[in-house]
């Protein structure tokens, strides 16, 4: 509330409906470039089709039903994987940070399965589970839940101490400490982790639906691959796309929601 | 009684409705402000963290309500003191009488950090002063009330990342104030402030200390902060109380006055005889 603030701005207009599409200036020129390179015949349509061309494929199947299906199968798979994923890393990295024994007992071991790229295991569960729901369901669980289990450890592990001594000398029980001070210190690292999760998460649904699948978003592109539609692989990859930027803006509307104590949150 | 100095706000604030409020509760406060300190009695106090002796035998009794400023070198063991009086560590030998036996809400403590909990309203950091009264019925109230003491009131909705370094030390100091402490223990509170907040600092830590009769130890480096505050001046050294110093000048005292500045003088000669480095001050 200085002096300055309550002058009016001379230099910088304001103006909130364009601000919110600033982002949206490149991917809209890359499809309008993406356009022009097809239409002028610079890039053979068998090669890349034109995003006109993409958008009737995505018409067709969304008519047939077989789009919707597929998605609602890959968003079925990712959120369940997810869940079950980084609720166990959640819950490993909470008994772990605040338990010495609990860390002592199991962090050697989970640090040690870390180090196995999980995409590694693809053909050991394959042979586990077949080409089954349980397959994806555990690849994502496994992916997703690293990322948690790090930032989880790592964001309680270093909630300012000075803070955990205040709430001991105002008498708070352990509960009440975890739930006032250790939780919400831990918050904006366990969000960090949330958001490799959702990355990660993509990442392996996308493989083991190419790999070993009969249905779901990664599927539909091989399938599209073998009858050479490639209309329809680009559509996947741009449903992909699109998906995993949905997880990130919902991730940081939660972020926004929950952390905005914290001064980057903060509207100026 | 001084009166003028009392109900001055540390800012210019209007008068308001939470001004009288604060008057009325002053007037109430002065009855039962005498009774409500603390004395304590230490007795052969030591503490060693393995094989380094920082405290090596304090005697030293502290008559309820009296304001006592502990000053020493960096490392001279008055931190450690201090929180051996707060009860945040054990002695390794001797101990710490109380008067009566104090609730864990009669003793707080204000470190040099406002430790403010970042993701907590400023009211609701005040409640958690409240200890285990916390979830009472008037907790709110007794929260703002004590943001009010502090000139904080209408800070009550921000969060703590908005103030100011001295506007976050008020909420601190509102926080432990809030349960209406017998004995506060301060740990070079105004340590991190600048000059002239640190001024207004004291004549607020001042002022709550005589609105509300608590016995008051003031951890501080800063010898002119020392005299202008206290009733009395410990000088530790080696572990030992060196020298006890009375101030008995009349308040509000006017800081740069000859009577200060040569007992300020005094202390400080102490301090640094014995040894040429002045850089542990």
């Amino acid at each position: 509330m200085s002096l300055i603030d309550s002058l009016p701005r001379v230099g910088a207009p304001k103006l909130p409906k364009v601000d919110g599409l600033i982002p949206w200036i490149v991917p809209l020129a890359i499809v309008l470039v993406w356009q022009l390179a097809c239409v002028t015949g610079f890039v053979p349509s068998r090669v890349l089709p034109a995003p006109t061309d993409v958008a009737l494929a995505g018409w067709k199947l969304l008519l047939s039903g077989e789009l919707v299906r597929n998605i609602w199968v890959s968003f079925w798979r990712a959120s369940i994987g997810f869940v079950i994923g980084g609720g166990i890393g959640f819950a490993f990295g909470l008994a772990n940070g605040l338990s010495q024994l609990s860390a002592k007992l199991t962090d050697t071991t989970l640090q040690m399965v870390r180090n196995i790229p999980h995409l590694a295991l693809i053909p050991l569960v394959i042979l586990w589970f077949g080409i089954d729901e349980s397959a994806k369901l555990f690849l994502v669980a496994l992916g997703v839940f690293f990322p948690i289990y790090l930032n989880t450890l790592h964001g309680i592990r270093t909630v300012d101490p000075q803070l955990i001594e205040m709430g001991r000398i105002y008498g708070m029980t352990d509960g009440e400490l975890f739930r006032r001070v250790i939780f919400p210190g831990a918050l904006p690292s366990i969000f960090v982790g949330l958001r490799f999760a959702l990355g990660i998460m993509w990442l392996t649904l996308i493989v083991a639906e190419t790999i070993a699948a009969s249905s779901g978003l990664g599927y539909m592109a091989m399938q599209a691959r073998e009858f050479m539609l490639i209309d329809v692989v680009v559509l996947s990859i741009l449903i992909y796309a699109l998906l995993g930027k949905l997880a990130d803006s919902a991730s940081r509307a939660l972020e926004r929601l929950t952390l905005s104590w914290h001064p980057a949150f903060q509207k100026k | 009684m001084h009166e003028a100095l009392r109900f001055q706000p540390v800012d210019a604030e209007p008068v308001d409705r939470a001004d009288v409020v604060a008057k009325s509760r002053h007037l109430r406060r002065v009855t039962e402000g005498a009774a409500r300190g603390l004395s304590l009695t230490i007795r052969g106090l030591r503490k060693a963290f393995g094989d380094n002796e920082v405290l090596r035998g304090i005697d030293l009794h502290i008559p309820a309500g009296q304001f006592v400023a502990i000053v020493g070198r960096s490392g001279c063991g008055k931190s450690t003191l201090l929180r051996l009086i707060a009860g945040l560590d054990a002695p390794t030998a001797g101990g710490i009488a109380f008067g009566e036996q104090p609730r864990a809400q009669d003793v707080r403590v204000m470190f040099q950090e406002p430790r403010l909990l970042p993701w907590a309203r400023v009211l609701s950091n005040v409640e958690v002063g409240l200890g285990r009264e916390r979830s009472s019925a008037d907790a709110q109230a007794r929260a703002e009330r004590a943001l009010v003491e502090v000139g904080l009131g209408d800070k009550r909705g921000e969060w703590p990342s908005v103030l100011s370094g001295g506007q976050k030390q008020r909420v601190a100091l509102a926080r432990a104030l809030v349960s209406q402490p017998r004995v506060l223990a301060f740990d070079e509170p105004l340590g991190a402030l600048d000059a002239l907040t640190r001024i207004s600092m004291q004549q607020l830590l001042e002022r709550v200390w005589r609105d509300q009769g608590f016995t008051a130890i003031l951890v501080t480096h800063d010898v002119a902060e020392a005299v202008a505050l206290a009733d009395r001046v410990l000088v530790i050294e080696d572990g030992r109380i060196a020298e006890d110093v009375t101030i008995d000048l009349p308040r509000p005292r006017r800081r740069g006055s000859a009577e200060l500045a040569a007992l300020e003088g005094e202390i400080l000669k102490h301090l640094l005889e014995g040894s040429e480095d002045t850089s542990g001050l």
